[in-house]
């Protein structure tokens, strides 16, 4: 991964690499903003921006940081302080800026915080060795595919509310099964890269 | 030996990071700062603050947010009228009646009068207890008795006597929290002054009812058929009342050989004809169900009051207000099984 041009690293984390899909990171966002397409294609775009940044930040804490005194150690406690710190104040911008996003995002970019895949990027960035570009490519790739794979899944279940489904697969049953066929089909990438 | 620097370093540079943040976000929180409106400030607090989410918001905040952008004043069920008037002075606006109030209901006297199948060892709520084959009661639509009702209820309405929780109708606030929380579905939301009540959920036909308990409905529909209003139905093996069309004139209760239905028989009355208001118009005659109601065009007419069944519809249409209604004195037919 260390050596792999731009293009394959796109490649990877979208498709192959799927982190919703593929590596299972983000779950929650991923079935509780799935209802609409709006609001998940809104949800997609606070990650992409959250991600890109916490990639960058972290990559920085990293290199000037952790590594010269020599503590790795602290490397996740210190990630997930700066993402919490930097998600609170992409909140209080949001509800500045766009407040219609805002109320749209409601609990969950709060919940953004403590998503998996904002931690598993920063983490991801380090064991690959990347630098500041590929770092920064890979980190907004990964979010492009938690977008794509959010709206792909926000389509289908929206298409499912006037499907005459059992009523015991009503709700997340078959919205869980849907999420396990869209996986099946990401399956499909792998040995891509 | 630990190096000095090894031990500083985390501390300094976790600490310095902790401290920008903050800095950045007090800067960011003052230069981005939304002005909420004063007014939904205001109307929280005002709110009772319960949070119980019965007015169709998650917290008292959201619903001030929700009045300040147009949604009705008289939500609020905890407050109820007092804090509608409030809310919109606040507002500036009437406040409308809220509507008739509502109260929460167990349906089901079962408790010490229903059978249990087995001795229940374990967890003791009715959550827990419903998982186990649907709990020790032999009826699976009775009250269980473990009070999860009483846990939720944030203004002491429930109280739990002989192994049934029961309503105390005058605490009840209308949040619903006690029909989210009944694992049996047996707690629903009955008109407040509703005094006629089916206090039975069992579905089940057969002999088999009467032997899991002594107070289930049997589904023999002679409700169905005392009932002169259409108000009162046995649906899916269970007589359930249309309480907009019931008058509570009790005659299910006084028929029901099982007591499944509750009504408190102080509460009966009859009418009595006012005689100076009475202008002799022929209008409760005409709508008097058992026409126990007589009197020529023009004079002053008489109740039967023994075959008055205290329907209250003569009340009510009388455009005169020459109606009384009075509590029957001495109720002839006390029912053994009440």
């Amino acid at each position: 991964m260390e050596n792999a041009g731009l293009f394959t690293i796109i490649v990877s984390a979208i498709l192959v690499n799927n982190f919703v899909l593929s590596r299972f990171l983000g779950i929650c966002p991923f079935l509780g903003m799935s209802k609409k397409v709006e609001t998940a294609a809104g949800m997609g775009m606070a990650v992409i921006f959250v991600i890109t940044m916490a990639g960058i930040i972290t990559w920085f804490a990293n290199k000037y940081l952790l590594v010269p005194f020599q503590m790795e150690y602290m490397q996740i406690v210190m990630y997930i302080l700066i993402i919490a710190a930097l998600v609170q104040f992409v909140e209080v911008v949001l509800k500045k800026i766009l407040p219609t996003l805002y109320s749209a995002l409601g609990i969950f970019l709060p919940l953004i915080t403590t998503n998996c895949a904002v931690l598993g990027v920063a983490l991801l960035n380090d064991q690959y060795n990347f630098g500041l570009l590929k770092t920064i490519v890979h980190s907004a790739a990964v979010a492009v595919g938690f977008t794509l794979a959010i709206v792909l899944f926000a389509s289908i279940r929206e298409k499912l509310e006037a499907n005459d489904i059992p009523k015991a697969f009503q709700g997340f049953p078959i919205a869980l099964i849907i999420a396990s066929l869209l996986s099946f089909a990401f399956l499909g990438f792998t040995g891509m890269v | 030996m630990i190096e000095f620097k090894e031990l500083v370093m985390p501390i300094v540079s976790m600490g310095g990071l902790g401290i920008a943040f903050g800095g950045l976000l007090a800067f960011a929180s003052q230069k981005f700062e939304v002005k909420n409106d004063p007014r939904a400030d205001e109307i929280n607090a005002v709110l009772p603050a319960a949070n119980c989410g019965g007015c169709g918001y998650p917290g008292c905040m959201n619903y001030a947010i929700a009045v300040v952008d147009g949604e009705e004043v008289n939500k609020c069920t905890v407050g109820g009228p007092k804090v509608a008037e409030q809310v919109a002075a606040i507002m500036g606006v009437d406040a409308v009646d809220a509507g008739d109030r509502k109260v929460a209901r167990v349906h089901c006297n079962g408790g010490v009068n229903a059978v249990d199948e087995y001795d229940y060892q374990g967890i003791l709520s009715c959550r827990a207890m419903n998982l186990v084959s649907g709990g020790p009661k032999a009826c699976k639509n009775g009250c269980l008795g473990c009070g999860d009702c009483q846990d939720v209820c944030q203004f002491g309405a429930i109280k739990l006597e002989n192994g049934v929780a029961e309503i105390i109708a005058e605490n009840c606030t209308g949040c619903q929290a006690c029909v989210k929380a009944c694992p049996k579905q047996i707690i629903t939301m009955i008109p407040a002054g509703q005094n006629t009540v089916v206090d039975c959920m069992n579905n089940e036909i057969g002999a088999h009812v009467k032997r899991n308990c002594t107070v289930a409905c049997i589904a023999c529909r002679r409700c169905e058929k005392a009932c002169r209003f259409d108000a009162i139905h046995v649906i899916n093996n269970v007589a359930v009342i249309d309480y907009s069309k019931c008058t509570d004139c009790m005659e299910c209760w006084e028929v029901c050989p099982t007591g499944c239905i509750t009504a408190n028989h102080e509460l009966k009355v009859v009418a009595e004809v006012i005689e100076e208001n009475c202008i002799g118009c022929t209008i409760c005659a005409k709508n008097c169900p058992t026409e126990c109601i007589s009197g020529e065009l023009k004079q002053v007419h008489k109740v039967d009051q023994t075959e008055c069944i205290g329907c209250r519809i003569c009340y009510e249409k009388c455009p005169k207000d020459a109606i009384a209604l009075i509590p029957k004195a001495s109720p002839e037919k006390l029912k053994e099984t009440a």
